[in-house]
């Protein structure tokens, strides 16, 4: 059914999502699980490179390996599904090459936190004119589900059956820790606070990093009894917006609640821009980012 | 939209309508619009799309308020909503 309205205001609209000229609709449906929830944070990511107004041929996304880095491959700009762990070294040189280009990256909490962790802090130190987008979705949701360095104190995965006995990183305050210039986190509920959060970090020069808890309720919601819409309920029901929180004091939850928000948007020089004030201060000046 | 009282301005203030659009055969199922529509206009219908999900059908055309939440929170890209032509009859802002 198109629309069931009959009535004379019904338009002929053809199927075509707002969204569909910046997807590889050829490659639709996309190969996520139903009520994973990285459909909706990839959404959010395209609504906000729309929403900068500026044209396609300006974006690159890059991705990792993992479910979440499926993402690369369904946007319909240029776009690089890398190595596991490595969409910010390729990101970073193709930012030095074209300092024009947009850089996102789209990719998971494992991709980006265990093995590509190091390359993630060494770009938020650097500020390296990317935005780095993480779908947390607390595991690898793509070899089967496997306790992650993000998996929650004592929830079950396939590789802590008795439950996580380690605690996992605050990735806000490792990004704030690092360097970063720009720090967010938003569930996939907060569609529009995501979106907006994405789009401002696109604009912003410098190292822009936005965390986004999502369900993955094939491996970590079976595991943990939650349902797809259960883990949405937790989302709007267990989180509590404060912008300007201190990144510090994101640990766990605050008085039983996820912390949410805008944490951390300072101005400093980006790499790009350091590198060419410091090696290249005579022929750098129409590339200074 | 229902309204529990009338807006003193009511004859002032536009409504926003819009007209929702479902892509059948890239749902997957998931109710994430139907949970979170605000104005509880969407419900599973009761046949299959090619994949075997049953996709949303719109219960009560006449309650979109456009706030196209169905179609920023839909995993698939599968639905939206675009805002229905205004009754030129209300007095102009
Ligand atoms: C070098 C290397 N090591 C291990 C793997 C196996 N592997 C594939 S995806 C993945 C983890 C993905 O987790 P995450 O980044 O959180 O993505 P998700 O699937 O949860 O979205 C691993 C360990 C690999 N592909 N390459
Ligand atoms: S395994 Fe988990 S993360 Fe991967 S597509 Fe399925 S639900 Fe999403
Ligand atoms: S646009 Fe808003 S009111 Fe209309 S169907 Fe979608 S969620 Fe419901
Ligand atoms: S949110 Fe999208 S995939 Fe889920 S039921 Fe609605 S239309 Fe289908
Ligand atoms: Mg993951």
């Amino acid at each position: 059914m198109e629309s069931a309205k009959k009535g004379k205001t019904q338009s002929k609209q053809p199927p075509r999502h707002p969204l569909d000229d910046w997807l590889r609709t050829d490659r639709m449906p996309h190969i996520w699980c139903p009520g994973c929830g990285i459909g909706t944070a990839f959404s959010a990511c395209l609504s906000a490179m729309a929403a900068t107004g500026l044209p396609k041929e300006n974006f690159v996304m890059v991705s990792g390996i993992g479910c979440s880095a499926r993402g690369a491959g369904y946007a319909n700009v240029d776009s690089y599904h890398t190595t596991h762990g490595r969409a910010i070294p390729f990101a970073t040189g193709l930012k030095l090459a074209n300092p024009d280009l947009n850089v996102v990256v789209f990719s998971g909490d494992g991709d980006l936190f265990a093995i590509g962790g190091n390359h993630f802090i060494h770009a938020a130190r650097r500020n390296v004119d990317l935005t780095v987008v993480c779908v947390n979705n607390y595991n690898y949701g793509m070899t089967g589900g496997q306790v992650a360095a993000t998996t929650p104190h004592l929830a079950k995965t396939t590789t802590t059956p008795r439950g996580n006995p380690e605690n996992p990183f605050n990735i806000p305050l490792l990004a704030f820790a690092a360097g970063a210039a720009y720090v967010a986190r938003w569930t996939m509920l907060h569609a529009r606070d995501l979106m907006d959060s994405i789009e401002e970090a696109l604009k912003k020069p410098g190292f822009s990093f936005i965390e986004v808890l999502s369900p993955c309720p094939i491996n970590y919601g079976r595991r943990n009894k939650e349902k797809a819409l259960d883990t949405l309920h937790i989302y709007q029901e267990q989180t509590i917006i404060k912008n300007g929180a201190h990144p510090a004091e994101l640990e766990g939850r605050q008085d039983g609640k996820i912390v949410l928000g805008k944490f951390w948007d300072v101005a400093k020089p980006s790499c790009n821009e350091l590198y060419e004030k410091t090696c290249r201060p005579d022929f750098g000046k129409d590339h200074a980012a | 939209m229902k309204l529990w009282r009338v807006p003193l301005d009511a004859g002032h203030v536009k409504v926003t309508r819009g007209i929702v659009h479902v892509i059948e055969d890239r749902c997957k199922g998931c109710g994430y619009c139907i949970e979170y529509c605000p104005t509880h206009i969407l419900g599973f219908s009761k046949h299959y799309n090619k994949k075997g999900y049953h996709p949303p059908q719109i219960l009560n055309p006449d309650g979109c308020v456009h706030c196209r939440y169905c179609e920023i929170i839909c995993p698939e890209f599968a639905i939206y909503s675009v805002e229905a032509p205004k009754p030129d009859t209300q007095p102009e802002e």
